[in-house]
C-alpha cells in the first residue's frame, strides 16, 4: 500500500497521458510561482500593485501585444521621446537662456495612440521655466500647443486639452495631432480617420531663468497594446498580478488543502481509536458544521473584520476541521481499528498516539492522496470567488482581484476581453491540471476504479 | 474426591502467569446506555502455567478461547478476578510497569494476512515493538531485527527485510509475526490459532518451530487450537474450553486416552469418527446447538447436550473441579 507500493504506482502514473498533462500543467505553474517570487520580490509585488507613479507610462486598458498579432497588428505600442536623444540648441537672452528642444520620432502604426503625454522634469530654478509647445507634421503643417509655466514635475496631457481638441475639427488631440490632413470630427462619423505616416516633431521652446536650471522632457504616444498580459483601468501591468496570483493560488490551494485534510483525518482517526464521547462529540460537531455554509461565513468575516487572505485561509482550515469528510475517513478507519496488526501493536505496548499516527492513518492514505490533489483546485476557486465578491486580500495581486477589477470596470461590456479571460484560464489551467493528475492517482491507487 | 482434597501439582513448580476467578464480560448496549445483558466470554477461569511449560486451551468456535487470550495480554480488562503474572496482579500494573508488562508476554495471531501492517516492510515492522520499548540505537535494532528473523528460518534475513507483507506467503508471514512477539524477548507467548489459517502444508513447520523455539528459550507458550490430533507433538497440558469455562484439564496424553468430562468425550469421538477423521479441523461438534453466552445454561453450562445429564443435579449446581485421575481435573458430577 505504501513504501514499495508508492514507488509502483507512482511508475504506473507514466501510463496515463492525462497525469503526465497534469503535472506538466503543475510544474509549469510552479516554475512560473518560482520565477515570479524570486524575480519579483513580494514587497516589491504589493508596492507595485497599489499602483501610482510606477505606471504613468503604461497605456491604460492596452490589449495584450500577443492579441493583436492574432488580430493582423496594426495597434501601436507605447512611444516614449526623451529630450536625452534631442538635438537641443541654446541661446542666451538677457534674464536666462533659451532652449529648443525638437522631439522627433517617426509614427508609422495603422492604429492612432490612446493618449500623448508631456512629462517635463525641471531642477534648479528659482522662478519657474515656461514652455511653449509646437507641432510638426510630416506633410509640413505646424500646430500651435501652446505654453505652459511649469514647477518640477509637470504632466501636460494634451489629450484633454479641450481647446485644442476645438482646434483640430473635434477629434480628440491623440487622433487629431496624427491624422492626415482635413480630418474633421464630422467626416470622421463617415469614414474612420487614418493616420498619416511619417516624421513628426513636438518643438519645444523652453525659456530658463536661472543659471542652474534644467529642464527634461518626455513625450509620451500611448501605445493601444502592452506586454504579455495587457493592463487595467489604473494603468497596471496586468502580467504582475497573473503572475504573482500563481504563487498565491497554490499556496492558497496548498495549505488549505494540507490544513484542512490533515486535521481532518487526524481528528477523524482519534475519534474512530477512542470511540465513546470523543467519538460521539466529533460526530455532532460534524453534523453542526456541514449544515453551516461556508462562502457566507467567509463574505461576513471578511465584510466585518479582514479579507487577508491568511485570515482567509485559517477561517477555511478551521471549518474545514469538521467537514463531511469526516464521515468519510471514519467510514475507511473504522474497519482498520479491528484489524489484528493494531491489536498486536497493542499488545506490544504502542501508545494511543502512536496507533493513530502510525498505524492508523497511514493505511489510508494512498486512498486520500488522490481526494487530496483534488481538493487544492476546489480551495484555488474559493479563494478567487471570495476576490470576485470584493473580499480578496487588499494588499495582494491575485487571479480573483484582477477578475474583481475587470467586473467593476465592465470588462467584457467595454471590450476588454483579454481582462478576463487570461485570469479565467489560469484558473481553469490550475483546475485542470490538478484534476487530471487527481483522476489518474485515482486510478492507480484505487483500482477498483479502474474498469469504471 | 473433593475438589480441594489434594494439592495442586503445579502449585509446586514457580508459576509464570496465574488466572484466578477470571471473568470477561461484555457488556451489551442499546444506544450506549441501555443493558441489553452481557456476553460472557470467560466466566470463571482458574489456571497456573509454569515457567517452560506448553500448553493448549481447545473448544469449539466461540467459547471463549480467543476472549481468554486478550484478557492474558492486557487487552481486555477482566470483569472480575484477576490474573498474576510473575507474582504481581495484572490489574495493578499502571504506566511503565504495564509496558514492561506488555514486553513480557508475546502475542501470535491467528491470521498472519491481517496480523502484519501492510504499509510496512519486515524491517520495519519488527523495528517497530524495539522502537516502542525504547531501542534507540539502530545497529542494535538491526541486529535484533536480524536475529529474530534468522531465528524463525527466514534466512538469510536481508532476503526478508526489504520485503512487504504481501510479498510473503501466509508461512513467512506468520514466521514474521512470531518473531515480532519474540523481539521483546518474552517469558510468554500466547499464541491465538496460530495454523488454523494456514495451508495444511505448512501448519506442521509453524508447529514444530514454535515448539524449537519454546525448548530453546524456555519459553511458558500458550495456544490455542481446534486441532486435537496434533496437539499431542507441541503441548504438556490440555484445557478444554466450554462456554466460558475450563471443564477438563490434563497432561495430554491423559486426557486423550482418558477423557473424563462428557464434552470431552465427544469432542474426541468426533475426531474418531471415520467422517472427520480425515479433517485436520474440528468440524463435527457434538450433537446440539452450541451454549449462547449472552444467557447461558444454569449451572453445567453442558447439560442441554450432556448425554449423562441428571435432572436436579446439573441445572441445580455448579460442578467444581474434580481430580478423578491425577493431576486430571474435570468439572462434573459424574465424579462425584
Ligand atoms: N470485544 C467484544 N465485544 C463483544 N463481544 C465479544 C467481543 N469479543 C468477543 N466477543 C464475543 O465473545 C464470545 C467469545 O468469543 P471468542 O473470540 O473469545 O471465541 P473463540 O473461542 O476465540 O472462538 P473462535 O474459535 O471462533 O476464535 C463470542 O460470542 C464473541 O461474539
Ligand atoms: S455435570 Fe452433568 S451435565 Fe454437566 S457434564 Fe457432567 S454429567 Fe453432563
Ligand atoms: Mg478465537
Amino acid at each position: 500500500m505504501m513504501g514499495g507500493r508508492w514507488g509502483e504506482g507512482l511508475r504506473e502514473l507514466r501510463r496515463y497521458p492525462s497525469a503526465l498533462m497534469g503535472l506538466a500543467i503543475i510544474a509549469a505553474l510552479v516554475a512560473i510561482s518560482f520565477y515570479t517570487v524570486v524575480a519579483i520580490p513580494y514587497s516589491e509585488a504589493l508596492a507595485q500593485w497599489r499602483g501610482g507613479e510606477v505606471w504613468q507610462r503604461n497605456p491604460v486598458n492596452a490589449a495584450p501585444v500577443w492579441l493583436d498579432r492574432l488580430a493582423g497588428g496594426g495597434a501601436p505600442r507605447t512611444q516614449v521621446v526623451t529630450s536625452a536623444e534631442a538635438e537641443v540648441e541654446e541661446s542666451a537672452f538677457t534674464g536666462g537662456r533659451r532652449l529648443r528642444i525638437p522631439l522627433a520620432f517617426d509614427y508609422e502604426a495603422e492604429q492612432f495612440p490612446s493618449e500623448l503625454t508631456l512629462f517635463l522634469h525641471a531642477r534648479g530654478h528659482d522662478q519657474r521655466p515656461f514652455v511653449r509647445l509646437l507641432w510638426q507634421t510630416p506633410d509640413g503643417r505646424e500646430v500651435p500647443l501652446g505654453g505652459y509655466r511649469i514647477g518640477a514635475e509637470e504632466r501636460i496631457s494634451l489629450s484633454q486639452d479641450r481647446a485644442l481638441e476645438r482646434r483640430l475639427g473635434g477629434l480628440v488631440p491623440h487622433i487629431g495631432l496624427l491624422a492626415e490632413p482635413g480630418m474633421t470630427a464630422e467626416r470622421a462619423a463617415e469614414a474612420a480617420p487614418s493616420v498619416l505616416p511619417g516624421r513628426y516633431t513636438l518643438l519645444m521652446d523652453v525659456l530658463l531663468f536661472d543659471e542652474a536650471a534644467r529642464v527634461d522632457a518626455e513625450l509620451v504616444l500611448y501605445g493601444r497594446v502592452h506586454g504579455l498580459a495587457g493592463t487595467d483601468h489604473q494603468r497596471r501591468d496586468l502580467s504582475l498580478a497573473l503572475l504573482w496570483g500563481t504563487p498565491v493560488a497554490l499556496a492558497f490551494g496548498l495549505l488549505a488543502a494540507v490544513g484542512t485534510t490533515v486535521t481532518t483525518l487526524v481528528i477523524a482517526a482519534v475519534g474512530v481509536w477512542y470511540r465513546g464521547w470523543v467519538d460521539a462529540t466529533i460526530q455532532r460537531l460534524t453534523e453542526v458544521n456541514m449544515i453551516l455554509p461556508i462562502l457566507p461565513i467567509l463574505v461576513m468575516v471578511g465584510t466585518l473584520y479582514s479579507t487577508s487572505i491568511w485570515l482567509m485561509l485559517g477561517v477555511v482550515v478551521v471549518l474545514g476541521i469538521f467537514s463531511a469528510s469526516i464521515k468519510m475517513y471514519r467510514a475507511m478507519l473504522l474497519p482498520i481499528r479491528e484489524a489484528p496488526y493494531i491489536e498486536a501493536a497493542r499488545a506490544y505496548g504502542a501508545s494511543n498516539a502512536r496507533i493513530v499516527l502510525r498505524y492508523l492513518i497511514p493505511r489510508i492514505l494512498p486512498v486520500l492522496i488522490p481526494t487530496f490533489v483534488t481538493l487544492i483546485p476546489t480551495f484555488v476557486f474559493l479563494e478567487a470567488s471570495l476576490a470576485v465578491l470584493g473580499l480578496g486580500d487588499p494588499l495582494l495581486p491575485t487571479w480573483g482581484k484582477v477578475l474583481n477589477d475587470a467586473q467593476s470596470q465592465s470588462a467584457l461590456y467595454n471590450g476588454y476581453y483579454y481582462w478576463v479571460v487570461s485570469p479565467a484560464v489560469l484558473l481553469m489551467l490550475t483546475g485542470l491540471g490538478f484534476a487530471m493528475l487527481g483522476f489518474a492517482l485515482d486510478r492507480v491507487f484505487n483500482p477498483r476504479l479502474r474498469s469504471l | 474426591m473433593s475438589p480441594s482434597a489434594v494439592p495442586r501439582p503445579d502449585d509446586a513448580q514457580a508459576p509464570l502467569i496465574a488466572a484466578s476467578d477470571l471473568h470477561t464480560w461484555f457488556e451489551l448496549r442499546q444506544w450506549g446506555f441501555l443493558r441489553l445483558g452481557a456476553v460472557r466470554a470467560v466466566d470463571g477461569v482458574d489456571f497456573t502455567l509454569a515457567h517452560g511449560e506448553a500448553v493448549a486451551f481447545v473448544g469449539e468456535s466461540g467459547c471463549g478461547k480467543s476472549s481468554l487470550a486478550r484478557t492474558l495480554l492486557g487487552l481486555h480488562r477482566p470483569t472480575r478476578g484477576e490474573v498474576r503474572f510473575a507474582g504481581r496482579s495484572l490489574g495493578e500494573l499502571k504506566g511503565r510497569a504495564l509496558k514492561a508488562y506488555r514486553a513480557e508476554v508475546g502475542y501470535v495471531q491467528q491470521d498472519p494476512y491481517g496480523a502484519l501492517p501492510p504499509f510496512l516492510d519486515v524491517r520495519r515492522l519488527l523495528a517497530e515493538p524495539l522502537i516502542v520499548h525504547g531501542v534507540r540505537d539502530r545497529a542494535e535494532r538491526e541486529r535484533r531485527i536480524r536475529a529474530a528473523l534468522e531465528e524463525v528460518r527466514l534466512s538469510p534475513a536481508e532476503e526478508y527485510l526489504g520485503k512487504f507483507p504481501h510479498m510473503l506467503s501466509g508461512g513467512q508471514q506468520q514466521r514474521v509475526v512470531i518473531a515480532r512477539a519474540l523481539i521483546l524477548a518474552p517469558r510468554l507467548v500466547i499464541a491465538d490459532e496460530p495454523v488454523s489459517m494456514l495451508d495444511a502444508s505448512v501448519r506442521v513447520e509453524i508447529l514444530e518451530l514454535l515448539r524449537h523455539i519454546q525448548c530453546e528459550r524456555g519459553l511458558t507458550l500458550a495456544f490455542i487450537t481446534h486441532d486435537l490430533s496434533t496437539v499431542r507433538h507441541y503441548a504438556e497440558r490440555i484445557f478444554v474450553m466450554y462456554a466460558g469455562r475450563v471443564v477438563e484439564s490434563a497432561p495430554v496424553d491423559d486426557l486423550l486416552d482418558h477423557p473424563q468430562h462428557p464434552y470431552t468425550q465427544a469432542l474426541l469421538a468426533a475426531i474418531a469418527d471415520p467422517d472427520a477423521a480425515n479433517a485436520t479441523r474440528l468440524r463435527e461438534v457434538p450433537a446440539g446447538e452450541p451454549p449462547s453466552l449472552l444467557h447461558p445454561p444454569a449451572a453445567c453450562r453442558f447439560h442441554p447436550r450432556c448425554p449423562h445429564f441428571m435432572a436436579g443435579v446439573c441445572d441445580r449446581h455448579d460442578p467444581p473441579d474434580f481430580e478423578p485421575r491425577r493431576r486430571h481435573r474435570s468439572a462434573c458430577w459424574l465424579h462425584r
